[in-house]
């Protein structure tokens, strides 16, 4: 094995781990604020993966350009699920949230498997097959592309949060749900807005990997898990964590590729994510003592 | 200005307000006594909306405002300066002081507002860029009473404002209560240190058990036997 080739592979599983980075970002977003684990995380992922192929197959769109309009999308889906469906659950128990999340989960993957059916569906682009020469890196242009609009989306998101004052607002609501009743916070709406602002960045994150990987309803609870992993593999509700957990799994994953056999990388996350949790429970960027 | 009628809470089972009445004039400084128990959070929660009343009116302004969402209620011009102070601690004390004028009548007025609190309490203006948690609890206070501010209230609640402060500190928030008061800002002070709130409000309330056992003028009930030995240990 040479460096170089080495040194591709990494390349290839950090802008890999970006996009899943991205989509982690989605759920760790929700569950910071609203308290409230998106168990349906990965099925909203495939959703956005097949209106990005249904649009390339039958209008012939670019599933990057697409993304803002899927985004949107998943927006009013997330907004509509937090404010009628979620909305009364946000005060019961996490078991009841739990089957809740889960339920919606089924609901769309076999939605997905009626609709679709179980065949892989992927995207062949003009650009499918291009590559960029960078020195000695050879990077495939679809992972290029998806990894840095990842990159600005995930900044945008940061953004958002640190500097405007409806971001300001959502982040006053996970600080402290009490002070946001009393300073007169519109906390269900600002519940929904985080959770459509999730369920908008797993829009991005599903076109963006659309063009990466093919599209199949079964890939669902694959995705979910893997955004748990990243997560809890970062921190629970920190934002940076997510990054870097989704840029650390991406890279395992294409080492185990590289090194063993591409049918280990799951091992290789689960066994971070357990090194994980025995030296830092709390995840690389939580807080210790968070719940 | 406001006028509670008959105000009735459960938490479940549990009755919390049973028919509660009472009065509070334009620029009036009224206290709600009562003993640990009695009902006087649970009386603030239902006025700002944080708990639903199961019966009675709460009118502010003419309007019956009881079983309104929090943010609609604040933004009649009813703040609050809760139990707790109950700021957002990872928060900067100027995003904080922001968080206080999200209501939509707040909103145009930040920059006079931020000059006034800021007026009112310099130290908030030195400590702008620190994270609200590392504040000390007077700072704290002094904070939740600037965010509130930042709504351009008409009508504050205080629940418990002195509530685990040293003593030189307590001074200084009935002192800013007091300053406020003769602003015209119309002031509920809810207070287990009765002595203090009796001798700041023009009239107070007596809660037991959820209902009012007594009202009158502060300096009356100051003097009224009954209050002296339950509540003052005279």
């Amino acid at each position: 094995m040479t460096w170089e080739l080495a040194a591709n592979v990494v390349t290839g599983g950090l802008l890999i781990g970006l996009v899943y980075a991205l989509m982690a970002l989605g759920l760790s977003v929700i569950f910071g604020v609203t308290r409230i684990v998106n168990f349906a995380h990965g099925e909203m992922t495939v959703l956005a993966m097949f209106a990005a192929v249904i649009l390339f197959r039958q209008f012939g769109l670019d599933p990057i350009l697409m993304s803002p309009i899927v985004a949107a999308g998943l927006f009013a889906l997330g907004y509509g699920l937090q404010r009628y469906l979620v909305a009364p659950f946000v005060t019961r128990p996490e078991h009841e949230q739990f089957i809740l999340l889960l339920a919606v989960a089924f609901a769309l993957t076999n939605g997905m498997l009626i609709v679709f059916g179980p065949e892989a569906q992927g995207i062949l682009t003009d650009y499918s097959f291009d590559s960029y020469e960078i020195g000695p890196l050879i990077v495939d242009k679809t992972k290029a592309i998806a990894g840095l609009i990842s990159l600005v989306v995930a900044a945008l998101l940061l953004g958002f949060f640190r500097y405007s004052a409806t971001g300001r607002a959502i982040r006053a609501c996970a600080d402290n749900l009490i002070g946001a009743g009393v300073v007169g916070l519109n906390v269900p709406y600002l519940y929904a807005l985080t959770f459509a602002i999730g369920a908008a960045t797993v829009g991005v994150a599903g076109c963006l990997l659309s063009i990466i990987m093919d599209a199949t309803p079964v890939l669902g609870p694959e995705l979910t898990l893997l955004a748990f992993i990243i997560v809890i593999v970062g921190g629970l509700g920190s934002m940076t964590g997510a990054l870097l957990g989704g840029v650390l799994i991406g890279v395992s994953e294409a080492l185990a590729g590289l090194l063993f056999t591409p049918s280990l990388k799951s091992m290789l996350s689960f066994g971070l994510l357990i090194l994980v949790l025995v030296v830092r429970p709390q995840g690389l960027f939580g807080k210790s003592g968070a719940r | 200005m406001l006028s509670v009628r008959d105000l009735t809470l459960f938490y479940g089972d549990a009755q919390a307000l049973d028919g509660v009445g009472f009065d509070i004039g334009e620029g009036e400084i009224v206290a709600i006594v009562g003993a640990n128990g009695a009902g006087k959070t649970s009386l603030i929660r239902a006025v700002a909306g944080m708990e639903r009343p199961a019966g009675g009116t709460i009118r502010f302004r003419g309007a019956d405002i009881a079983g309104w969402p929090p943010h609609r209620i604040c933004n009649t011009g009813i703040g609050q300066v809760a139990e707790g102070r109950q700021i957002f601690p990872s928060l900067s004390v100027m995003e904080n002081l922001q968080m206080g004028a999200m209501l939509p009548r707040a909103r145009k007025r930040f920059r006079q507002s931020l000059d006034e609190v800021i007026a009112l309490f310099p130290r908030l203006e030195e400590r702008r860029d620190q994270a609200a948690g590392t504040l000390s609890g007077g700072e704290q206070q002094m904070l939740a009473i600037g965010r509130c501010l930042m709504g351009r209230p008409e009508l504050i609640l205080f629940d418990e404002p002195s509530l685990g402060l040293a003593p030189t500190i307590v001074a200084d928030v009935f002192r800013i209560i007091r300053r406020l008061h003769e602003g015209g800002m119309s002031i509920v002070l809810v207070e287990q240190n009765v002595s203090a709130s009796l001798r700041l409000s023009s009239r107070a309330y007596v809660l037991e058990n959820g209902r009012v056992v007594a009202e009158g003028a502060s300096a009356e009930l100051a003097n009224d036997p009954r209050i002296r030995q339950a509540y003052l240990g005279l």
